[in-house]
């Protein structure tokens, strides 16, 4: 390397020690913050043995988690699947009012922190909230129950799917869904023989980060779930109750699954990139054209 | 099939595009919309399509009003600027995409094979397995208008259908885009801001000016005799000279023209390089040549009046002119019209 660059003539920040100091501080930087807890949720995870974290896992408590977490991303993943693919369609395909305020609202989610998101639910459908009388009245539980952990996880993970999209869709233009109009194809034809195939690695990407969001969810969940062991008890929050118990061994073996989901999201993340999802300029050059 | 615009109306947020536009189009006829962007050309085109509603008036498809009729229904073809070829399916799945989502069920061994005659009208055979990035742009451009076709629509709609292609590749396929109209016989309308395109093309040619028709005719119709100023300057590269008419004859420095059948008063002249020459002598405009370029069919002479007016003259390629002569323009013809 050192040769090839004295024949270069040296570019900004290209002296040797330049180079190896700042990659040094990354990998030192990324083996402490990153690297490390993860190696000691797996080391402490398996300090006892694998009996231990079998039984820990088989526990009832944390099998209802696990569960729980499991249902919470059936429901929420598809439901916001659903709402990002309807809001990137309507934001990208057709003009009407507001539109802007449409996406300033999707985004809200992003920069909100998640415990005001639950405590607003707690002010919306609690006892003393806006719905919570008349709830009560007709016996429908949201708070402290399944219905109010989908709601809260849906609330923080409602951006990914259409975040992911409407880059996409936007550069994409309208053109496609035209032509298919205009060759005679109804809107459905159309929505599942040309839109969807041209923004298939994209909308998958958005549910994996989706996904991830919905089973990691801590803040908006810890709120509105009440924490009732084995009963609205999701993952993480059975991790926290865990640690808080001296637990030290379960609370690893717990966030090991989670961290194991972690890493599937993270693979599967970058098998979509390689297949064009994500932020990166994915429109087919068919439109451009590139000579006779 | 005819079709008929009638007082067309189409307005964006506050843009009025297309003030009132009536325009007949004959069974078979291949017609140009041409204009400078904004003009309302291609908002026109795809009114007739129905990819944009009219706000006011009506379109009729022979006697039939479609102005109501969706795009899905409406049996146009459609060839997009950028073509939108669908760039996950192949050459032969584009061409068919609008057989196989037909009302009208066709097996698919019937479409393979209009696929295959489509393919071969579009000089494309062998080409069907690709994909629409594969395939060089002009070809892209040719499988855009075999999918249009595949459809058997009764109008044929081209938006800039040439624009995105290189000088050489929208020559051959203007004449080829002529040849399988002529096949055909499909009522065609197209719609370009390049006049050479609309010239060369056309049957009839349609120019536009912020979103009215300025004047329509063949072409011959509209070089000869062109309405306006507007569609004079737009059609070619014009010198405009201000000028006096009085008892049928403009002047303008020097320079005696026939006004046609401009009144009197203060005109303003308008000549293609073409129609002017060089002379030592008057009469004429004098001026002074303040460069020459020489191109492969002509030199072209830019001078200066002493008026102070630029002009540009074509003479033979043999003339002897330089930088710094003084003498004359005269005039072959002109075009006069009153202010």
């Amino acid at each position: 390397m050192a040769h090839t660059a004295s024949r270069k003539p040296p570019r900004v920040g290209d002296s040797p020690i330049f180079r190896r100091s700042l990659i040094g501080v990354v990998l030192i930087l990324g083996a402490l913050l990153i690297v490390a807890p993860l190696l000691v949720i797996g080391h402490e995870a398996f300090k006892q043995g694998w009996k231990v974290y079998i039984d820990t896992l088989s526990h009832p408590d944390t099998r209802h988690a696990i569960m729980l977490t499991v249902i919470t991303a059936l429901i929420a993943v598809p439901v916001n699947t659903a709402f990002g693919v309807a809001a990137a369609w309507a934001i990208t395909k057709f003009d009407f009012r507001g539109k802007r305020l449409l996406l300033v609202v999707i985004e809200i989610p992003f920069s909100v922190s998640p415990i005001v998101a639950g405590v607003a639910y707690l002010f919306v459908y609690g006892l003393q909230g806006l719905f919570g009388p008349w709830l009560d009245d007709h016996d429908i539980k949201i708070l402290f129950a399944l219905p109010g952990i989908i709601l809260a996880s849906m609330f923080v993970t409602a951006p990914f799917v259409a975040r992911e999209l409407i880059p996409l869709m936007q550069a994409q233009g309208r053109d496609l869904e035209e032509a298919a109009t205009s060759l005679g194809a109804s809107g459905w034809r159309t929505f599942f023989s040309v839109t969807i195939p041209n923004v298939k690695w994209a909308l998958l990407y958005g549910v994996v980060l989706c996904n991830a969001r919905v089973m990691g969810e801590f803040g908006a969940v810890s709120v509105v779930s009440g924490n009732i062991r084995g009963q609205t008890n999701t993952l993480p929050l059975h991790i926290e109750l865990l640690y808080h118990d001296y637990q030290a061994a379960g609370a690893f073996a717990s966030a090991s699954i989670l961290a194991l989901l972690a890493v599937f999201t993270i693979i599967a993340k970058v098998a979509l990139e390689r297949r064009g999802a994500g932020r990166r300029k994915t429109l087919s050059d068919a439109a451009a054209p590139t000579g006779p | 099939m005819k079709i008929r615009l009638d007082n067309v109306i189409k307005t964006f947020d506050t843009f009025r595009a297309v003030h009132g536009v009536s325009l007949e189009v004959e069974s078979g006829e291949l017609i140009a919309l041409l204009g400078p962007s904004g003009s309302g050309k291609t908002t026109i085109l795809r009114m007739v399509a129905g990819l944009e509603y009219a706000d006011g008036g009506h379109i009729y498809f022979g006697d039939q009003d479609a102005t109501d009729i969706p795009v899905r229904d409406r049996g146009v073809g459609f060839v997009f600027q950028h073509y939108a070829l669908f760039p996950h399916m192949t050459v032969a799945e584009n061409i068919g995409f609008g057989m196989s989502v037909s009302k009208v069920k066709r097996e698919k061994a019937a479409i393979a094979e209009r696929v295959n005659q489509l393919l071969k009208l579009v000089r494309l055979e062998g080409l069907g397995d690709r994909f629409p990035a594969q395939i060089s742009g002009g070809q892209r451009q040719r499988v855009a208008l075999a999918r249009a076709l595949a459809v058997d629509p009764k109008v044929l709609l081209l938006d800039e259908p040439f624009g995105a292609l290189d000088a050489n590749v929208r020559h051959d396929l203007r004449r080829w885009l002529r040849e399988i109209h002529q096949e055909l016989g499909i009522t065609t309308i197209f719609v370009t801001h390049d006049q050479e395109e609309a010239l060369d093309l056309a049957d009839r040619v349609v120019i536009l000016k912020e979103g009215q028709i300025v004047q329509q005719g063949t072409p011959q119709e509209v070089c000869r005799e062109p309405k306006d100023a507007f569609v004079l300057k737009f059609l070619g590269d014009a010198n405009r000279l201000a000028g006096e008419v009085s008892g049928g004859i403009a002047r303008a420095g020097g320079a005696e023209i026939a006004a046609g059948g401009a009144s009197d008063g203060p005109a303003e002249i308008y000549a293609r390089p073409r129609d002017l020459d060089w002379s030592a002598e008057g009469p004429g405009v004098s001026a002074t040549v303040s460069r020459v370029l020489d191109r492969p069919g002509e030199r072209r002479v830019i001078a200066t009046a002493v008026t102070g007016e630029p002009l540009e003259l074509d003479v033979d390629p043999e003339r002897e002119i330089a930088a710094g002569d003084t003498g004359f323009v005269t005039f072959r013809r002109a075009k006069v019209f009153a202010l």
